[in-house]
């Protein structure tokens, strides 16, 4: 059984919910709303990365999940520090 | 037989990703869009990896995904945790029918001003 038709429409899918992220990104009236935004927006990024190397049969997409899922937890700790009130360092 | 069951799983992750995304726009402040949409997209995003296992075996591409299940359930909790206490210092208020603020009656937090818009 061949299930490229189903892996392209769930990667579809997914891309399309990445635009609702952005859309909450976009409106969100505050910061913290914005951050919030682009992290559910990161991991999506990561759902879509296994499903594209299923169907492309590129084996290395998986390895970009795994950095994006490392960077973007980094990122979004450091800048909810940054947005209490604390320094980078602290 | 496996294929099956890894398309079944990796299409309740996108309905569990497609949930989290309509609490993200459609609720009220940011705590509550916090809180749907970081457990169910993290939930959904582990249901993708573990059908990419499943459909793969125990290939380079389907072992990388099992690893990251175990990744992504402890650093997606951990960042909204940070980020909702973030939110609350800076002064982010909650939702004019919210019934419980914890953080407000511990009195401890500091650094309570102007809401960074």
């Amino acid at each position: 059984m061949n299930f490229d038709h189903l892996l392209l429409g769930f990667v579809t899918a997914l891309v399309a919910l990445c635009f609702l992220c952005l859309y909450r990104g976009w409106r969100g009236p505050t910061v913290a709303d914005r951050m919030v935004a682009i992290d559910i927006l990161g991991i999506l990024v990561v759902g879509v990365c296994p499903l594209w190397a299923i169907y492309t049969r590129r084996g290395f997409l998986i390895d970009i999940a795994l950095a994006w899922v490392l960077l973007s937890f980094i990122g979004t700790l450091a800048l909810a520090k940054y947005l209490g009130g604390q320094q980078f360092d602290e | 037989m496996n294929d099956y069951i890894g398309v079944t799983v990796i299409c309740v992750g996108v309905v569990f990703d497609l949930f989290g995304c309509i609490g993200l726009v459609r609720l009220p402040d940011v705590y509550n869009r916090l809180q749907a949409a970081t457990k169910c997209v993290s939930l959904g995003t582990c249901g993708i990896m573990f059908g990419t296992f499943l459909m793969e075996g125990f290939s380079a591409l389907g072992v990388k995904a099992l690893v990251a299940i175990p990744l992504i359930f402890v650093t997606a909790p951990t960042a909204a945790h940070a980020l909702a206490r973030g939110a609350h210092i800076s002064g982010v208020s909650l939702w004019k029918k919210s019934v419980c603020d914890e953080y407000e009656k511990e009195g401890k937090q500091v650094g309570r001003g102007k809401p960074v818009i």
